[in-house]
């Protein structure tokens, strides 16, 4: 008897694919879960906060919970490894908005979780992870599969509960729910003692309850946006920093009206990429450590940074001293320990940050005057253009093959990445114009982020949404093993492997800073990923010629199912404009020689 | 395209290179803040006493003690016990960092789910903190003398061993145990201070006083009795 799981190729798969209509259907009318036990109770209470899908692995103590699964209408994806499971789950939430939940067992279950909850609590992402653990009797004796997971959670997680008793466990649940996407979002995490699961009760733990003190007022102090307002009006040179915290926030739309309503030149980070459309004039794209020349010089020159949703982390800000120097900041975040934690708030506003950005949008009364600002902007587009050159004779080049699929693709397509070269090539050379469109590791920077978050993203997003992983292959090499998911599920996604054979990344720091040494980042070999694809059930290409890149894109993604398309880049090829780390963003390098 | 001839830059973008930039004048200093670079001045760290109201759940000490392992802030000293409200405890640290650095280090713990209020206290707060001095017991009349001093207690006395405790604001600890250096001291442990606002100020923002009646009993006062060991 097999809940949900088809074989590939299967006749049902399409009655089983998580985004048919029926599908959505059937989940809405679903009768709840009846709790007659702890594990019950937690199914409940994920039911009662809205969840339709979960990622995970089994395992001997979380086994009470995916008992209760059985008869949920919540839609369990078995993953192939616990990390991929949160990486799914963590990407689920981003696109999709709500915290993705993920399950693991107790000891190695729980640990493989880590990576992923540590990657959430990074890039703020809210996410819930339910780990089994072994009897409470048997808690602190060594038991098998037994290991202190909250404790090795407590410093990534925004809070962490050990589920003490059958009663609660599922008001647990819900509190640990609602407090993931409370204020700042974030990772929380029950652990669920096996005796607690199994106990008996017969509570409905009710809806989702964050507890006290977690959902911050949502308006900024009003005096404090009257003098933002007054230093935003006199500002000649104003600089709009876009956030992760934007889209969190859902606040694109206050975004862009401020934007144009003021004619403030827009920067986002990258996890703010997305929130301001990169097609519109004002965009400068992203800054930092390998955004754009122009970026940089605005971030640089502004006299007025209106940072909103962001935490100033050391890949934005390059060295503090250098950073924004001459700029009054205007900071807005929903968390106070974000003001002037990197970067002094010279006017602090904390709040939610749509609301905020009315607030301010209505507090401004005098605009400034920004006409040679914005055309000095427009000046540097020119001046340090993101242009690449492709000679036929030469393999090709990878901002190639991202710039065309972006042209194949519709303006609400997904992109997932993995962590390297590719992942910043995937970010410059592809035009994002939507929210949560932009789906990468960004604080953590966790090599392997891109499959596993592919298909979270594929549950997440509607049907007509394409999903395309970039993927650098020593990235894909680390959590590969998730094709079985997608293959197991049909999900329709197109890896898009730049494979230079290098853990390229590293093999340019070690060109531009220890004297081309390339220890442990050169392959000079990697498995065939094509037939490793098909090996797997999934469509497989190769490709090495400019004139076979558009071809391969078009069956790819005309192909319903996982595909993947192998492509050998030029191995030398590296990223650039780059700041180095801890230089000034003004002066970014555009060549190795400048570093 | 001069870039064909040159290799280092034909892997890499056009524009000026940095040098022909305009660059700012300006800069800030490790703190972030804006700084006349003529008149920058070293931050100046200093001793804050943060006291932290919390419910008094398992595991809230090491969630607070692991924040500032991880964020490095520096901590003098820790110590925690219950209040007079039921399920609350009252965690007093004493830190030594800039004023960003104290700032941070209050925002952090208030971010902690179990942390129900965070205030500095000012430099007239109340502050105590106790020790126990082990001594060789060979001048016994000179350690009870330096005791009394102290406004101190016997609280062990055998024939080759004195242990006493005194309390006291950190200097008068720090000025009892130089004294009784001269006896030899064999150990020392010392509680680190707690502290509570002076007068009618709440020692952390928005601190209820217990309503009438639940108080608690006093917690009992160390044995004055001295206790004679064999030792």
């Amino acid at each position: 008897m097999s809940k949900h799981a088809t074989a590939p190729q299967d006749e049902t798969a399409t009655d089983t694919n998580p985004d048919s209509e029926t599908d959505a259907e059937s989940t809405t009318e679903a009768t709840p879960t009846q709790v007659t036990n702890g594990a019950t109770a937690v199914v409940r209470s994920l039911e009662n906060a809205g969840v339709t899908h979960a990622f995970g692995v089994q395992g001997g103590a979380i086994m009470p919970v995916y008992d209760a699964l059985w008869d949920s209408s919540i839609r369990h994806i078995t993953m192939a490894h616990e990390q991929g499971a949160s990486h799914a789950a963590d990407a689920y939430g981003v696109v999709k908005g709500v915290p993705g939940i993920c399950l693991a067992t107790s000891g190695p279950g729980a640990t493989n979780l880590v990576t992923g909850i540590a990657d959430a609590a990074m890039d703020s992402d809210a996410m819930l992870a339910l780990t089994g653990q072994v009897p409470s009797g048997m808690v602190g004796s060594d038991a098998f599969q037994e290991t202190d997971t909250t404790g090795v959670t407590a410093p990534v997680t925004k809070h962490n509960y050990f589920a003490s008793d059958a009663t609660t466990v599922g008001k647990t649940v819900g509190e640990a729910f609602a407090l993931a996407e409370a204020g700042r979002p974030g990772p929380t995490l029950v652990d669920l003692p096996k005796d607690v699961t199994f106990g008996e009760t017969d509570d409905d733990p009710g809806p989702p309850k964050a507890p006290a003190r977690s959902s911050p007022s949502p308006d900024a102090d009003p005096d404090a946006v009257i003098a933002a307002a007054e230093v935003i009006s006199r500002a000649e040179r104003p600089v709009c920093l876009f956030g992760g915290g934007v889209i969190k926030a859902d606040a694109s739309e206050q975004a862009r009206a401020f934007a144009r309503e003021y004619n403030v030149p827009v920067v986002t980070t990258m996890p703010g990429i997305g929130s301001f459309p990169e097609d519109d004039e004002l965009c400068l794209s992203w800054a930092g450590m390998h955004g754009t020349g122009y970026a940089n010089m605005a971030i640089t020159h502004t006299d007025c940074l209106i940072a909103v949703g962001t935490r100033f982390d050391d890949r934005l800000t390059g060295g503090i001293e250098t950073f924004a120097p001459e700029a009054e900041v205007v900071h807005i975040d929903i968390d106070p320990a974000e003001i002037s934690k990197n970067i002094h708030a010279d006017y602090p506003l904390i709040g939610d940050a749509a609301t905020v950005l009315e607030q301010l949008y209505d507090a401004i009364d005098d605009d400034p005057e920004t006409d040679a600002w914005v055309e000095q902007c427009t000046t540097w587009k020119e001046e340090y253009p993101m242009d690449y050159t492709t000679p036929e004779d030469e393999p090709v080049k990878p901002e190639f093959i991202v710039e065309a699929f972006d042209e194949a693709t519709d303006d609400d397509t997904i992109v997932t990445t993995g962590v390297g070269q590719h992942q910043m090539w995937a970010a410059q050379y592809w035009t994002y114009t939507k929210p949560r469109t932009w789906v990468s590791s960004h604080g953590l920077g966790t090599m392997g982020y891109g499959l596993p978050a592919a298909i979270g993203a594929r549950f997440a997003a509607d049907d007509d949404q394409s999903v395309i992983c970039f993927d650098g292959d020593g990235s894909f090499l680390m959590t590969l093993q998730e094709l079985s998911v997608a293959v197991r599920e049909n999900l329709d996604i197109t890896v898009a492997v730049l494979n230079n054979e290098y853990i390229g990344m590293v093999r340019q720091w070690q060109d531009a800073f220890f004297e081309g040494r390339h220890m442990a980042s050169e392959y000079n070999w990697m498995p065939e990923f094509d037939k490793l694809a098909e090996a797997f059930g999934a469509k497989g290409w190769r490709v090495d010629e400019y004139d076979e890149v558009a071809a391969a894109i078009e069956e790819a993604l005309a192909y319903d199912g996982p595909s993947v398309i192998d492509f050998h880049i030029d191995p030398g090829a590296n990223v650039y404009p780059m700041v180095a780390s801890g230089g000034a963003n003004g002066k970014f390098a555009l060549s190795e020689d400048q570093l | 395209m001069s870039s064909d001839e040159d290799p280092t830059s034909q892997r890499g973008l056009q524009g000026k290179p940095p040098e022909q930039r305009p660059h700012p004048t300006g800069r800030r200093n490790k703190q972030g803040i804006r700084i006349d670079p003529e008149a920058e001045a070293e931050p100046r760290v200093r001793k804050a006493v943060v006291s932290a109201l919390v419910d008094n759940e398992p595991g809230v000490l090491s969630r607070v003690s692991g924040l500032f392992s991880r964020r490095q802030f520096n901590i003098e000293s820790l110590t925690v016990g219950p209040t007079t409200v039921e399920g609350n405890a009252r965690i007093t640290l004493v830190v030594e960092e800039t004023d960003p650095g104290i700032d941070q280090v209050k925002k952090q713990l208030a971010k902690l789910k179990p942390v129900m209020s965070v205030g500095e206290l000012e430099n007239n707060a109340v502050r105590a903190e106790l020790v126990l001095l082990k001594v060789h017991g060979d001048e016994p009349d000179k350690v009870h003398a330096i005791t009394q001093m102290y406004d101190g207690q016997t609280l062990d006395a055998g024939p080759r061993t004195i242990t006493v405790q005194i309390t006291g604001d950190e200097s008068k600890i720090d000025d009892a145990v130089d004294a009784f250096r001269q006896f030899g001291i064999i150990e020392i442990a010392r509680t680190g201070q707690t502290a509570l606002a002076r007068g009618d100020t709440p020692t952390t923002p928005g601190e209820e006083p217990a309503p009438e009646g639940t108080i608690a009993e006093e917690p009992s006062q160390p044995s004055a009795n001295v206790q004679y060991s064999d030792d």
